[in-house]
């Protein structure tokens, strides 16, 4: 088991209630959509797993650890096993393509030899080869979205987290960046992804877990709850 | 720590550093006018330490003794002085030695012994305190020894001073450090001000994996560097300063002020220092706020 939630619900200081009494569990390897309407949980989840928010009761593991009760010391070597993929794509707008996806690897203290080797091997995988001297400005949509993947991946991590990856493309672009996910997913990354976007979760026939009001109301292995 | 890693901090300082050149400036020239009142204060108290402890050390005890004493007596009265605990130095000076030097201070126009007929004055003997601040109690045991009459030491004028000293030395430590906390409150405005402009970067290195101090190099270089070259300039036009007013100075002689190099040394080089401590200090205070992601 890669993830596990025992009974998780969160309460924020305001008093909303984002989380009432969550219990699932993802494997290596799987590809997991997050559905439900807005304010229905799903960023609240998805922040739990690389510990930007901590449970107000319950427990939580991420590759066997305790996310509750783990150090906070111990958190940058937690999030180093994910790749995180934003909606707004989060690219640092003064550092070309190839400098942002060196920049992830920076952070986390890769030698210059790995970055040298790794940034143009996850180019190639995101389709971007020719564009490493770009800066986002100068990408459409789609593109800067493909750099923001390849920055996820460029730490080689044991799972994919990606919060309405799709949220400002396109249908096309959009249906291209779910085409290079599952990709990704075949390679053996686990993908958990949270997205509005019915159509796409609809022809991809993978897990899909409803959310409505903090509560899962729905978790079908194949997405037969949308037909 | 990778080599690469720390050339990668000191290129992010720099170059946060160039981005905000106005920035920058106006920091540094916050931190020398911080550095240098705080040098002055310094200098000021050091000045008036040393001139202080020079007063003190200035009092000095002087046990009358009663006329009738005979000299094995008055060795006697020696040997109980000398066994008191704190007692720098003990001369002698006979009533023969005091006309003489009475006699100095009234000039040659003026006939004392004449006038006087015989010497009225007793034998004395003039006592030095290791520590200034135990003249009073010493005073008191030495009046306490058969032969002494009386014990003269500025009584009152003594106490008040030192309780004068003691004030001046809390004061001065007090603007000490209303100053220092001036310096750490501009440095974290403005290490601030550069975090802030880099927020969404830091927020995007904390999800990425890296670890707070990671993060918190650069803009350590930053205030580090910010501080000390504050603080350089600083020290710098306080030497030129004190350098022209120790020249001006030694001519009048009625002041003395501290001018040996090794403790002025000292007191620039702490003043450097204090820039660096500042620039952490007030980097710090500024970016835990943004790593609590």
């Amino acid at each position: 088991m890669l993830v596990q939630f025992y009974n998780v619900s969160k309460i924020y200081p305001n008093g909303v209630k984002a989380l009432d009494d969550i219990s699932l569990k993802i494997d290596r390897g799987e590809f997991l959509f997050l559905m439900g309407p807005s304010g229905a949980g799903k960023s609240t989840l998805i922040k739990m797993l690389f510990r930007e928010e901590l449970p107000t009761r319950g427990q939580i593991f991420v590759a066997s650890r305790s996310i509750v009760r783990m150090k906070r010391s111990e958190v940058p070597l937690l999030r180093r096993n994910m790749g995180i993929v934003f909606q707004d794509f989060k690219l640092l707008e003064n550092k070309t393509v190839a400098e942002n996806i060196a920049f992830a690897m920076k952070v986390v203290g890769a030698s210059n030899r790995d970055i040298r080797q790794r940034v143009p091997e996850v180019i190639n995988m995101v389709g971007l080869k020719g564009k490493e001297n770009c800066l986002p400005t100068e990408l459409s949509g789609g593109e800067q979205q493909r750099v923001g993947i390849a920055r996820a991946l460029a730490n080689q991590p044991l799972m994919l987290i990606a919060d309405e990856p799709t949220g400002n493309l396109d249908m096309e672009t959009s249906q291209e960046i779910m085409e290079l996910l599952f990709d990704i997913n075949r390679k053996g990354t686990t993908v958990i992804m949270a997205t509005h976007a019915r159509e796409l979760v609809k022809q991809a026939h993978k897990r899909v877990i409803m959310l409505e009001r903090g509560r899962i109301v729905n978790d079908t292995p194949h997405g037969e709850s949308l037909v | 720590m990778r080599l690469s890693n720390i050339l990668y901090f000191f290129r992010e300082a720099a170059k946060s550093l160039s981005r905000n050149r106005l920035l920058t400036f106006a920091t540094i020239s916050t931190v020398t006018i911080c550095i240098l009142i705080l040098g002055m204060a310094v200098l000021l108290s050091l000045n008036a330490e040393r001139f202080m402890s020079r007063l003190e050390s200035d009092v000095q005890m002087i046990a009358f003794l009663d006329r009738s004493l005979s000299d094995a007596e008055i060795d006697e009265v020696q040997e109980e002085i000398e066994k008191i605990d704190g007692i720098k130095s003990i001369k002698f000076v006979s009533r023969d030695e005091s006309l003489r030097e009475l006699q100095e201070t009234y000039g040659s126009q003026y006939d004392l012994k004449a006038t006087l007929g015989k010497n009225p004055l007793p034998h004395t003997f003039e006592i030095e305190a290791k520590n200034p601040q135990d003249v009073p109690k010493i005073a008191e045991l030495v009046y306490r020894i058969p032969g002494v009459y009386k014990v003269n030491y500025g009584q009152g004028v003594v106490e008040r001073l030192f309780q004068v000293t003691h004030w001046v030395r809390i004061i001065s430590l007090a603007f000490i450090i209303v100053l220092a906390a001036g310096a750490v409150f501009l440095i974290a405005t403005t290490t601030r001000l550069s975090v802030f402009a880099r927020r969404k970067e830091i927020y995007l290195m904390k999800l990425i994996g890296a670890t707070d101090w990671f993060i918190r190099w650069p803009f350590f270089i930053e205030g580090i560097f910010l501080g000390v070259v504050g603080s350089l300039l600083a020290v710098a036009l306080l030497a030129a300063g004190y350098g022209a007013l120790l020249q001006n100075i030694t001519s009048m002689a009625i002041i003395t002020l501290v001018s040996d190099m090794a403790v002025l040394g000292k007191v620039y080089l702490a003043l450097v220092g204090t820039g660096a401590v500042l620039g952490v200090l007030g980097t710090y205070i500024s970016l835990n706020r943004f790593l609590n992601v």
